[in-house]
Protein backbone atom coordinates (compact mmCIF):
# COMPACT_ATOMS: atom_id res chain seq x y z
CA UNK A 1 0.00 0.00 0.00
CA UNK A 2 1.60 3.24 -0.69
CA UNK A 3 0.29 6.35 1.58
CA UNK A 4 2.21 9.34 -0.40
CA UNK A 5 0.15 9.86 -3.43
CA UNK A 6 -1.01 12.54 -5.79
CA UNK A 7 -4.28 13.33 -4.18
CA UNK A 8 -7.67 12.28 -6.85
CA UNK A 9 -8.92 15.14 -7.94
CA UNK A 10 -12.62 13.86 -8.89
CA UNK A 11 -14.54 13.94 -5.96
CA UNK A 12 -16.66 10.84 -6.18
CA UNK A 13 -13.05 8.70 -6.84
CA UNK A 14 -11.67 10.03 -3.80
CA UNK A 15 -14.51 8.79 -1.63
CA UNK A 16 -14.35 5.64 -3.42
CA UNK A 17 -10.55 5.04 -3.12
CA UNK A 18 -10.47 6.00 0.55
CA UNK A 19 -13.56 3.66 1.42
CA UNK A 20 -11.22 0.73 -0.67
CA UNK A 21 -8.22 1.75 1.37
CA UNK A 22 -10.20 1.90 4.68
CA UNK A 23 -10.91 -1.82 3.67
CA UNK A 24 -7.70 -2.74 2.64
CA UNK A 25 -5.96 -1.42 5.61
CA UNK A 26 -8.64 -2.87 8.42
CA UNK A 27 -7.99 -6.39 6.51
CA UNK A 28 -3.60 -5.89 6.49
CA UNK A 29 -3.93 -4.52 10.16
CA UNK A 30 -6.35 -7.40 11.33
CA UNK A 31 -3.86 -10.29 9.81
CA UNK A 32 -0.97 -8.34 11.05
CA UNK A 33 -1.72 -9.46 14.69
CA UNK A 34 1.14 -11.39 14.85
CA UNK A 35 3.32 -7.79 15.08
CA UNK A 36 2.02 -7.39 18.57
CA UNK A 37 3.20 -10.49 20.02
CA UNK A 38 6.88 -10.74 18.15
CA UNK A 39 7.38 -7.15 17.52
CA UNK A 40 8.75 -5.49 19.99
CA UNK A 41 7.86 -1.97 18.67
CA UNK A 42 4.62 -2.54 17.72
CA UNK A 43 3.66 -3.92 21.32
CA UNK A 44 5.13 -1.01 23.29
CA UNK A 45 2.88 0.88 20.86
CA UNK A 46 -0.11 -1.62 21.49
CA UNK A 47 0.34 -1.44 25.64
CA UNK A 48 0.37 2.76 24.93
CA UNK A 49 -2.76 2.83 23.05
CA UNK A 50 -4.40 0.62 25.15
CA UNK A 51 -3.33 2.98 28.27
CA UNK A 52 -4.87 5.72 25.51
CA UNK A 53 -8.02 4.05 24.40
CA UNK A 54 -9.44 2.79 27.48
CA UNK A 55 -8.02 4.56 30.93
CA UNK A 56 -8.15 7.59 29.53
CA UNK A 57 -11.18 7.60 27.90
CA UNK A 58 -13.10 6.20 31.69
CA UNK A 59 -14.13 9.72 33.48
CA UNK A 60 -16.14 10.54 30.37
CA UNK A 61 -17.20 7.25 29.83
CA UNK A 62 -18.28 7.51 33.70
CA UNK A 63 -19.89 10.50 33.70
CA UNK A 64 -22.20 9.74 30.25
CA UNK A 65 -22.67 6.18 31.39
CA UNK A 66 -24.31 7.54 34.37
CA UNK A 67 -26.15 10.42 33.61
CA UNK A 68 -27.56 8.48 30.74
CA UNK A 69 -28.84 5.38 32.79
CA UNK A 70 -30.39 8.28 35.06
CA UNK A 71 -31.85 10.01 32.38
CA UNK A 72 -33.75 6.73 30.90
CA UNK A 73 -34.81 5.03 34.03
CA UNK A 74 -36.59 8.59 34.88
CA UNK A 75 -38.66 8.57 31.65
CA UNK A 76 -39.27 4.84 31.60
CA UNK A 77 -40.31 5.39 35.68
CA UNK A 78 -42.55 8.78 34.64
CA UNK A 79 -44.32 6.27 31.68
CA UNK A 80 -44.16 3.02 33.53
CA UNK A 81 -45.17 4.42 37.12
CA UNK A 82 -48.90 5.05 35.35
CA UNK A 83 -49.77 1.64 35.37
CA UNK A 84 -48.05 0.50 38.66
CA UNK A 85 -45.31 -1.47 36.42
CA UNK A 86 -42.31 0.28 38.22
CA UNK A 87 -40.20 -3.35 37.90
CA UNK A 88 -40.16 -2.83 34.25
CA UNK A 89 -37.83 0.19 34.23
CA UNK A 90 -34.83 -2.37 35.29
CA UNK A 91 -36.33 -5.06 32.68
CA UNK A 92 -36.00 -2.67 29.59
CA UNK A 93 -32.88 -0.70 30.44
CA UNK A 94 -31.01 -4.08 30.99
CA UNK A 95 -31.67 -5.51 26.90
CA UNK A 96 -31.53 -1.67 25.66
CA UNK A 97 -28.25 -1.07 27.54
CA UNK A 98 -26.70 -4.75 26.31
CA UNK A 99 -28.20 -5.06 22.70
CA UNK A 100 -28.15 -1.45 21.61
CA UNK A 101 -26.71 1.63 24.17
CA UNK A 102 -23.83 0.40 25.74
CA UNK A 103 -22.14 -0.30 22.09
CA UNK A 104 -23.46 2.81 20.79
CA UNK A 105 -22.14 5.02 23.65
CA UNK A 106 -18.90 3.21 23.75
CA UNK A 107 -18.49 4.03 19.53
CA UNK A 108 -19.62 7.54 19.98
CA UNK A 109 -17.08 8.01 23.15
CA UNK A 110 -14.29 6.03 21.45
CA UNK A 111 -15.04 8.22 17.72
CA UNK A 112 -14.72 11.54 20.00
CA UNK A 113 -12.30 11.10 22.42
CA UNK A 114 -9.97 8.72 20.81
CA UNK A 115 -10.58 8.59 16.73
CA UNK A 116 -10.43 12.21 16.41
CA UNK A 117 -6.76 12.17 18.22
CA UNK A 118 -5.47 9.44 15.90
CA UNK A 119 -6.62 11.73 13.12
CA UNK A 120 -5.17 14.29 13.75
CA UNK A 121 -1.91 12.73 15.08
CA UNK A 122 -1.12 10.69 11.73
CA UNK A 123 -2.98 13.74 10.33
CA UNK A 124 0.11 15.98 11.08
CA UNK A 125 2.45 12.96 10.86
CA UNK A 126 1.58 12.94 7.01
CA UNK A 127 1.54 16.81 6.68
CA UNK A 128 5.08 16.54 8.23
CA UNK A 129 5.83 14.14 5.73
CA UNK A 130 6.85 11.50 8.39
CA UNK A 131 4.78 8.97 6.50
CA UNK A 132 6.63 9.36 3.27
CA UNK A 133 9.62 9.04 5.95
CA UNK A 134 8.61 5.51 6.93
CA UNK A 135 7.71 4.47 3.51
CA UNK A 136 11.40 5.17 2.93
CA UNK A 137 12.76 3.49 5.25
CA UNK A 138 10.89 0.83 4.52
CA UNK A 139 8.53 0.67 7.67
CA UNK A 140 5.08 -0.18 6.87
CA UNK A 141 2.68 2.52 8.13
CA UNK A 142 -0.10 0.34 8.86
CA UNK A 143 1.93 -1.90 10.77
CA UNK A 144 3.67 0.50 12.53
CA UNK A 145 0.82 2.97 13.47
CA UNK A 146 -2.69 1.18 12.29
CA UNK A 147 -1.63 -2.06 14.18
CA UNK A 148 -1.38 -1.04 17.85
CA UNK A 149 -4.37 1.30 17.52
CA UNK A 150 -7.13 -0.58 15.70
CA UNK A 151 -5.98 -3.80 17.98
CA UNK A 152 -6.21 -2.18 21.67
CA UNK A 153 -9.52 -0.19 20.52
CA UNK A 154 -10.95 -3.47 19.22
CA UNK A 155 -9.56 -4.82 23.08
CA UNK A 156 -10.91 -2.09 24.98
CA UNK A 157 -13.99 -1.60 22.81
CA UNK A 158 -16.12 -4.36 24.41
CA UNK A 159 -14.86 -3.86 27.98
CA UNK A 160 -15.35 -0.04 27.81
CA UNK A 161 -19.13 -1.51 26.78
CA UNK A 162 -19.43 -3.70 29.75
CA UNK A 163 -19.07 -1.02 32.00
CA UNK A 164 -20.53 1.81 30.36
CA UNK A 165 -23.94 -0.59 30.73
CA UNK A 166 -22.71 -1.54 34.56
CA UNK A 167 -22.22 2.47 35.31
CA UNK A 168 -25.42 2.83 33.41
CA UNK A 169 -27.64 0.50 35.78
CA UNK A 170 -26.09 1.81 38.74
CA UNK A 171 -27.48 5.39 38.01
CA UNK A 172 -30.64 4.08 36.75
CA UNK A 173 -30.99 2.12 40.32
CA UNK A 174 -29.81 5.31 41.90
CA UNK A 175 -33.13 7.21 40.01
CA UNK A 176 -34.82 3.91 40.67
CA UNK A 177 -34.38 4.07 44.75
CA UNK A 178 -34.92 7.75 45.24
CA UNK A 179 -37.41 8.70 42.62
CA UNK A 180 -39.48 5.23 42.12
CA UNK A 181 -39.80 3.74 45.29
CA UNK A 182 -37.76 0.55 43.49
CA UNK A 183 -34.79 -0.36 45.82
CA UNK A 184 -31.62 -0.64 44.58
CA UNK A 185 -31.26 -4.21 44.98
CA UNK A 186 -34.37 -5.12 43.87
CA UNK A 187 -33.23 -2.89 40.43
CA UNK A 188 -30.15 -4.75 40.00
CA UNK A 189 -31.04 -8.42 40.19
CA UNK A 190 -34.12 -7.65 37.57
CA UNK A 191 -31.50 -6.18 35.58
CA UNK A 192 -29.53 -9.62 35.81
CA UNK A 193 -32.77 -12.08 35.79
CA UNK A 194 -33.78 -10.33 32.46
CA UNK A 195 -30.41 -10.16 30.41
CA UNK A 196 -29.79 -13.04 28.26
CA UNK A 197 -26.71 -14.27 27.01
CA UNK A 198 -27.07 -13.51 23.63
CA UNK A 199 -27.85 -9.36 24.44
CA UNK A 200 -24.61 -9.55 26.10
CA UNK A 201 -22.26 -11.19 23.52
CA UNK A 202 -23.98 -9.36 21.08
CA UNK A 203 -23.59 -6.16 22.61
CA UNK A 204 -19.44 -7.05 22.71
CA UNK A 205 -19.29 -7.82 19.23
CA UNK A 206 -20.81 -4.86 18.05
CA UNK A 207 -18.85 -2.76 20.72
CA UNK A 208 -15.47 -4.89 18.45
CA UNK A 209 -17.12 -3.94 15.61
CA UNK A 210 -17.51 -0.28 16.34
CA UNK A 211 -13.91 -0.33 17.56
CA UNK A 212 -11.95 -1.50 14.85
CA UNK A 213 -14.10 0.65 12.34
CA UNK A 214 -13.46 3.74 14.34
CA UNK A 215 -10.24 3.09 14.70
CA UNK A 216 -9.53 2.26 10.75
CA UNK A 217 -11.37 5.07 9.77
CA UNK A 218 -9.87 7.70 11.89
CA UNK A 219 -6.31 6.28 10.53
CA UNK A 220 -7.09 6.30 7.08
CA UNK A 221 -8.60 9.89 7.05
CA UNK A 222 -5.24 10.92 8.99
CA UNK A 223 -3.15 9.34 5.76
CA UNK A 224 -5.08 11.07 3.19
CA UNK A 225 -4.75 14.66 4.66
CA UNK A 226 -3.07 17.36 2.94
CA UNK A 227 -2.70 21.06 3.36
CA UNK A 228 -0.93 21.66 6.45
CA UNK A 229 -3.04 22.64 9.85
CA UNK A 230 -6.06 23.41 7.97
CA UNK A 231 -6.21 19.92 6.64
CA UNK A 232 -5.31 18.05 10.32
CA UNK A 233 -8.50 20.24 11.64
CA UNK A 234 -10.33 19.10 8.82
CA UNK A 235 -9.73 15.41 8.83
CA UNK A 236 -10.12 15.77 12.70
CA UNK A 237 -13.77 16.39 11.66
CA UNK A 238 -14.49 14.23 9.56
CA UNK A 239 -13.13 11.46 11.16
CA UNK A 240 -15.92 12.06 13.97
CA UNK A 241 -18.49 12.30 11.29
CA UNK A 242 -17.50 9.72 9.21
CA UNK A 243 -17.05 7.56 12.86
CA UNK A 244 -20.32 8.62 13.68
CA UNK A 245 -22.18 7.38 10.25
CA UNK A 246 -20.50 4.33 10.29
CA UNK A 247 -21.46 3.41 13.51
CA UNK A 248 -25.19 4.49 13.18
CA UNK A 249 -25.53 2.35 9.81
CA UNK A 250 -23.55 -0.74 10.98
CA UNK A 251 -25.16 -1.09 14.20
CA UNK A 252 -28.65 -0.77 12.52
CA UNK A 253 -27.70 -4.01 10.21
CA UNK A 254 -25.68 -5.84 12.85
CA UNK A 255 -29.26 -5.87 15.00
CA UNK A 256 -31.43 -6.40 11.45
CA UNK A 257 -28.58 -9.60 11.32
CA UNK A 258 -28.93 -11.29 15.00
CA UNK A 259 -32.72 -10.03 16.01
CA UNK A 260 -34.61 -10.10 12.87
CA UNK A 261 -35.35 -12.98 11.47
CA UNK B 1 33.06 8.69 -11.47
CA UNK B 2 32.16 5.87 -13.76
CA UNK B 3 29.77 5.74 -16.11
CA UNK B 4 27.27 3.49 -15.04
CA UNK B 5 23.66 5.39 -14.32
CA UNK B 6 21.73 5.46 -11.04
CA UNK B 7 19.15 7.92 -11.86
CA UNK B 8 17.53 8.00 -15.16
CA UNK B 9 14.83 10.59 -15.44
CA UNK B 10 12.93 10.04 -19.08
CA UNK B 11 10.47 12.74 -19.84
CA UNK B 12 8.88 12.99 -16.33
CA UNK B 13 5.61 15.01 -16.01
CA UNK B 14 4.23 15.26 -12.81
CA UNK B 15 0.82 16.79 -12.44
CA UNK B 16 -1.36 17.41 -9.57
CA UNK B 17 -5.30 17.96 -10.73
CA UNK B 18 -4.33 19.02 -13.84
CA UNK B 19 -1.78 22.17 -12.69
CA UNK B 20 1.55 20.42 -14.49
CA UNK B 21 4.95 20.80 -11.65
CA UNK B 22 7.18 18.72 -13.59
CA UNK B 23 6.94 18.81 -17.30
CA UNK B 24 9.35 16.98 -18.98
CA UNK B 25 11.96 16.20 -16.87
CA UNK B 26 15.15 14.69 -18.67
CA UNK B 27 18.40 13.85 -16.57
CA UNK B 28 21.08 10.98 -16.20
CA UNK B 29 22.95 10.48 -13.05
CA UNK B 30 25.69 8.82 -12.75
CA UNK B 31 27.13 6.70 -10.31
CA UNK B 32 29.42 8.54 -7.51
CA UNK B 33 27.84 11.99 -8.94
CA UNK B 34 26.84 14.73 -6.72
CA UNK B 35 23.98 15.99 -8.29
CA UNK B 36 22.86 19.51 -7.05
CA UNK B 37 19.02 20.96 -7.88
CA UNK B 38 18.68 24.54 -7.71
CA UNK B 39 16.04 26.93 -8.28
CA UNK B 40 12.91 29.29 -7.12
CA UNK B 41 11.21 28.11 -4.28
CA UNK B 42 7.63 25.92 -5.72
CA UNK B 43 8.96 25.03 -9.00
CA UNK B 44 8.66 21.07 -8.23
CA UNK B 45 12.31 20.41 -6.72
CA UNK B 46 11.13 18.74 -3.38
CA UNK B 47 8.78 16.60 -5.87
CA UNK B 48 11.46 15.51 -8.47
CA UNK B 49 13.24 14.17 -5.35
CA UNK B 50 9.81 12.40 -4.86
CA UNK B 51 9.64 11.02 -8.13
CA UNK B 52 12.99 9.62 -7.53
CA UNK B 53 12.06 7.61 -4.51
CA UNK B 54 9.12 6.72 -5.86
CA UNK B 55 6.78 8.76 -3.37
CA UNK B 56 5.08 10.13 -6.10
CA UNK B 57 4.22 8.48 -9.59
CA UNK B 58 4.96 10.64 -12.42
CA UNK B 59 1.74 11.51 -14.56
CA UNK B 60 4.03 10.73 -17.65
CA UNK B 61 7.35 9.70 -18.46
CA UNK B 62 9.99 7.37 -16.94
CA UNK B 63 11.96 7.36 -13.82
CA UNK B 64 14.48 4.49 -13.58
CA UNK B 65 16.02 4.31 -10.25
CA UNK B 66 19.41 1.90 -9.42
CA UNK B 67 18.26 -0.14 -12.34
CA UNK B 68 14.52 -0.43 -11.47
CA UNK B 69 11.57 1.13 -12.73
CA UNK B 70 10.42 2.53 -9.70
CA UNK B 71 6.51 2.17 -10.20
CA UNK B 72 6.64 -1.10 -11.57
CA UNK B 73 7.79 -2.14 -8.05
CA UNK B 74 5.41 -4.58 -5.89
CA UNK B 75 4.61 -3.26 -2.38
CA UNK B 76 7.50 -5.96 -1.28
CA UNK B 77 10.31 -5.26 -4.10
CA UNK B 78 9.81 -1.42 -3.55
CA UNK B 79 10.56 -1.52 0.12
CA UNK B 80 13.69 -3.12 -0.14
CA UNK B 81 14.58 -1.31 -3.28
CA UNK B 82 14.33 1.72 -1.02
CA UNK B 83 16.46 0.58 1.53
CA UNK B 84 18.89 1.38 -0.82
CA UNK B 85 18.32 5.06 -0.39
CA UNK B 86 18.96 7.34 2.15
CA UNK B 87 16.16 10.25 2.27
CA UNK B 88 16.12 14.20 4.05
CA UNK B 89 13.04 15.32 4.07
CA UNK B 90 12.75 19.01 4.01
CA UNK B 91 11.47 19.15 7.03
CA UNK B 92 13.31 16.77 8.92
CA UNK B 93 10.28 14.50 9.13
CA UNK B 94 11.30 13.19 12.95
CA UNK B 95 9.29 10.73 14.48
CA UNK B 96 7.93 13.37 17.21
CA UNK B 97 7.52 10.70 20.58
CA UNK B 98 11.34 9.39 19.49
CA UNK B 99 14.29 11.09 20.63
CA UNK B 100 16.96 11.98 18.16
CA UNK B 101 18.75 9.49 18.78
CA UNK B 102 16.05 6.85 18.70
CA UNK B 103 14.72 8.71 15.53
CA UNK B 104 18.60 7.84 14.08
CA UNK B 105 18.12 3.89 15.04
CA UNK B 106 14.59 3.27 13.12
CA UNK B 107 15.92 2.55 10.52
CA UNK B 108 18.70 0.15 11.82
CA UNK B 109 16.11 -1.54 14.38
CA UNK B 110 14.09 -2.17 11.76
CA UNK B 111 16.45 -4.57 9.61
CA UNK B 112 18.59 -7.22 10.19
CA UNK B 113 19.73 -8.49 12.78
CA UNK B 114 22.10 -6.53 14.48
CA UNK B 115 23.02 -6.42 17.78
CA UNK B 116 21.60 -4.22 20.01
CA UNK B 117 25.94 -2.15 21.02
CA UNK B 118 26.24 -2.18 17.29
CA UNK B 119 23.15 -0.29 16.92
CA UNK B 120 24.18 2.37 19.63
CA UNK B 121 27.92 2.90 18.81
CA UNK B 122 26.48 3.10 15.09
CA UNK B 123 23.81 5.52 15.92
CA UNK B 124 26.62 7.78 18.43
CA UNK B 125 28.89 7.90 15.48
CA UNK B 126 26.89 9.44 12.93
CA UNK B 127 24.85 11.99 15.52
CA UNK B 128 28.83 12.67 16.45
CA UNK B 129 29.37 13.82 12.44
CA UNK B 130 26.79 15.70 12.26
CA UNK B 131 27.29 17.52 15.43
CA UNK B 132 24.87 16.21 17.37
CA UNK B 133 26.91 14.17 20.03
CA UNK B 134 25.47 15.74 23.08
CA UNK B 135 21.84 16.16 21.87
CA UNK B 136 21.02 12.82 21.20
CA UNK B 137 18.80 12.20 24.12
CA UNK B 138 16.55 15.00 22.91
CA UNK B 139 13.09 14.78 21.47
CA UNK B 140 12.44 16.85 18.67
CA UNK B 141 10.08 19.47 20.26
CA UNK B 142 12.49 20.42 22.52
CA UNK B 143 15.51 21.36 19.80
CA UNK B 144 15.86 23.72 17.09
CA UNK B 145 14.80 23.37 13.40
CA UNK B 146 18.30 22.99 12.29
CA UNK B 147 19.15 19.70 14.62
CA UNK B 148 16.35 18.51 13.60
CA UNK B 149 17.45 18.69 9.78
CA UNK B 150 20.74 17.78 11.28
CA UNK B 151 18.98 14.28 12.85
CA UNK B 152 17.10 13.73 9.34
CA UNK B 153 20.11 13.87 7.58
CA UNK B 154 22.01 11.54 9.96
CA UNK B 155 18.99 9.07 9.63
CA UNK B 156 19.81 9.47 6.28
CA UNK B 157 22.93 7.86 6.08
CA UNK B 158 22.76 5.68 9.10
CA UNK B 159 21.98 2.47 7.24
CA UNK B 160 24.93 4.01 4.33
CA UNK B 161 22.49 3.66 1.36
CA UNK B 162 23.42 3.49 -2.78
CA UNK B 163 21.62 6.56 -3.09
CA UNK B 164 21.52 9.97 -1.24
CA UNK B 165 18.60 12.42 -1.39
CA UNK B 166 18.65 15.86 0.18
CA UNK B 167 15.84 17.83 0.84
CA UNK B 168 17.99 21.15 1.34
CA UNK B 169 20.32 19.92 3.97
CA UNK B 170 21.62 23.10 5.22
CA UNK B 171 18.35 25.44 5.46
CA UNK B 172 17.82 26.53 8.78
CA UNK B 173 21.52 25.92 9.89
CA UNK B 174 23.60 28.32 10.41
CA UNK B 175 27.02 29.07 8.29
CA UNK B 176 29.45 27.39 10.29
CA UNK B 177 26.85 23.84 11.05
CA UNK B 178 26.63 24.43 7.20
CA UNK B 179 29.88 24.04 5.89
CA UNK B 180 30.19 20.84 7.93
CA UNK B 181 27.39 19.43 6.31
CA UNK B 182 28.51 20.36 2.81
CA UNK B 183 31.95 18.61 3.74
CA UNK B 184 29.97 15.47 5.01
CA UNK B 185 28.34 15.29 1.81
CA UNK B 186 31.43 15.57 -0.45
CA UNK B 187 33.13 13.07 1.81
CA UNK B 188 30.63 10.51 2.47
CA UNK B 189 30.40 10.67 -1.93
CA UNK B 190 33.82 10.43 -2.16
CA UNK B 191 34.91 7.81 0.21
CA UNK B 192 32.33 5.30 -0.88
CA UNK B 193 31.34 6.53 -4.30
CA UNK B 194 27.72 7.11 -3.06
CA UNK B 195 25.18 8.81 -5.67
CA UNK B 196 23.80 12.27 -3.90
CA UNK B 197 21.26 14.70 -5.30
CA UNK B 198 21.27 17.68 -3.04
CA UNK B 199 18.13 20.20 -3.55
CA UNK B 200 19.69 23.50 -2.48
CA UNK B 201 19.64 27.01 -2.23
CA UNK B 202 23.08 27.49 -0.66
CA UNK B 203 24.57 27.92 -4.05
CA UNK B 204 28.41 28.71 -1.77
CA UNK B 205 28.22 24.80 -0.72
CA UNK B 206 26.79 23.51 -4.23
CA UNK B 207 30.31 24.78 -5.65
CA UNK B 208 32.13 23.50 -3.30
CA UNK B 209 30.43 19.63 -3.72
CA UNK B 210 28.94 19.54 -7.09
CA UNK B 211 29.65 17.23 -9.98
CA UNK B 212 27.02 19.18 -11.85
CA UNK B 213 24.13 21.56 -10.84
CA UNK B 214 21.07 21.52 -12.42
CA UNK B 215 18.52 24.90 -12.70
CA UNK B 216 14.81 23.72 -12.56
CA UNK B 217 12.59 26.70 -14.37
CA UNK B 218 8.75 26.12 -14.85
CA UNK B 219 9.25 22.14 -14.66
CA UNK B 220 12.13 21.50 -16.76
CA UNK B 221 15.81 22.23 -16.36
CA UNK B 222 16.75 24.81 -18.11
CA UNK B 223 20.23 24.24 -17.46
CA UNK B 224 22.60 21.19 -16.35
CA UNK B 225 26.39 21.90 -16.25
CA UNK B 226 29.56 22.08 -14.05
CA UNK B 227 30.07 24.33 -11.15
CA UNK B 228 32.65 26.12 -13.38
CA UNK B 229 30.45 26.34 -16.85
CA UNK B 230 27.35 27.35 -14.85
CA UNK B 231 29.35 30.57 -13.48
CA UNK B 232 29.47 31.59 -16.65
CA UNK B 233 26.02 30.96 -17.81
CA UNK B 234 24.37 33.86 -19.68
CA UNK B 235 21.18 32.67 -19.21
CA UNK B 236 19.17 35.72 -17.42
CA UNK B 237 16.96 33.45 -15.26
CA UNK B 238 19.99 31.70 -14.03
CA UNK B 239 22.49 35.01 -13.94
CA UNK B 240 19.68 36.42 -11.86
CA UNK B 241 19.71 33.83 -9.34
CA UNK B 242 23.59 33.69 -8.93
CA UNK B 243 23.46 36.86 -8.88
CA UNK B 244 21.50 37.20 -6.33
CA UNK B 245 23.79 35.08 -3.63
CA UNK B 246 26.94 36.97 -4.86
CA UNK B 247 28.41 39.06 -1.96
CA UNK B 248 31.86 40.12 -1.60
CA UNK B 249 33.49 38.82 -5.16
CA UNK B 250 31.84 34.99 -3.31
CA UNK B 251 29.24 33.31 -3.83
CA UNK B 252 28.04 32.56 -0.22
CA UNK B 253 25.91 34.96 2.28
N1 LIG C 1 1.03 16.35 -2.91
C1 LIG C 1 0.83 17.48 -3.61
N2 LIG C 1 -0.40 17.82 -4.03
C2 LIG C 1 -0.63 18.93 -4.75
N3 LIG C 1 0.32 19.81 -5.09
C3 LIG C 1 1.57 19.56 -4.72
C4 LIG C 1 1.90 18.38 -3.95
N4 LIG C 1 3.24 18.38 -3.72
C5 LIG C 1 3.71 19.50 -4.30
N5 LIG C 1 2.72 20.20 -4.90
C6 LIG C 1 2.88 21.46 -5.64
O1 LIG C 1 4.03 21.36 -6.44
C7 LIG C 1 4.71 22.58 -6.50
C8 LIG C 1 6.17 22.35 -6.25
O2 LIG C 1 6.37 22.01 -4.92
P1 LIG C 1 7.80 21.68 -4.31
O3 LIG C 1 8.42 20.59 -5.10
O4 LIG C 1 7.59 21.44 -2.86
O5 LIG C 1 8.61 23.04 -4.54
P2 LIG C 1 10.12 23.34 -4.16
O6 LIG C 1 10.83 23.51 -5.46
O7 LIG C 1 10.11 24.62 -3.39
O8 LIG C 1 10.64 22.20 -3.36
C9 LIG C 1 4.08 23.51 -5.48
O9 LIG C 1 3.36 24.48 -6.17
C10 LIG C 1 3.16 22.61 -4.71
O10 LIG C 1 1.98 23.30 -4.40
MG1 LIG D 1 11.05 22.00 -1.47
Amino acid sequence: MRFTQAPIRNRAGAVLAECGRTVLVTGRSLMLFPCILFNRECRRAFFEQLYTAGIRSLPVATVVALFTGMILSLQLGIAFRQFSQELMVAYTMSFTMFREMGPFMTGIILASCVGSAMAAQLGAMTVNEEIAALEMMGIDPVRFLVVPRLWAMAVMAPLLSFYICVVAFCGGALVGSTQLNLPFLQYMSEVVRVAEIKDLYVGLFKAILFGIMVSSVSCVIGFSTRQGAVGVGASTRRSVVVSFLVILIGGYFVTRFFYVF
Amino acid sequence: MSSESVILLDNAVMAFGGRRVLNGLTADIRKGEIFVIIGPSGTGKSVTLKLISGLLEPTAGRVTVLGEDVNALSDAALSAHRRRIGYLFQSGALLGWKTLAENVALPLLEHGRIPPGEIDRRVAAVLEEVGLGASGELYPAEVSGGMIKRAGFARAIVEDPELLLFDEPTSGLDPVMSRVIDRLIASISRARGVTCVVVTHDLAGALQYADRIAFLKEGRFLETASPEALLKTRTPDIRAFLDAQFVGGTYGR
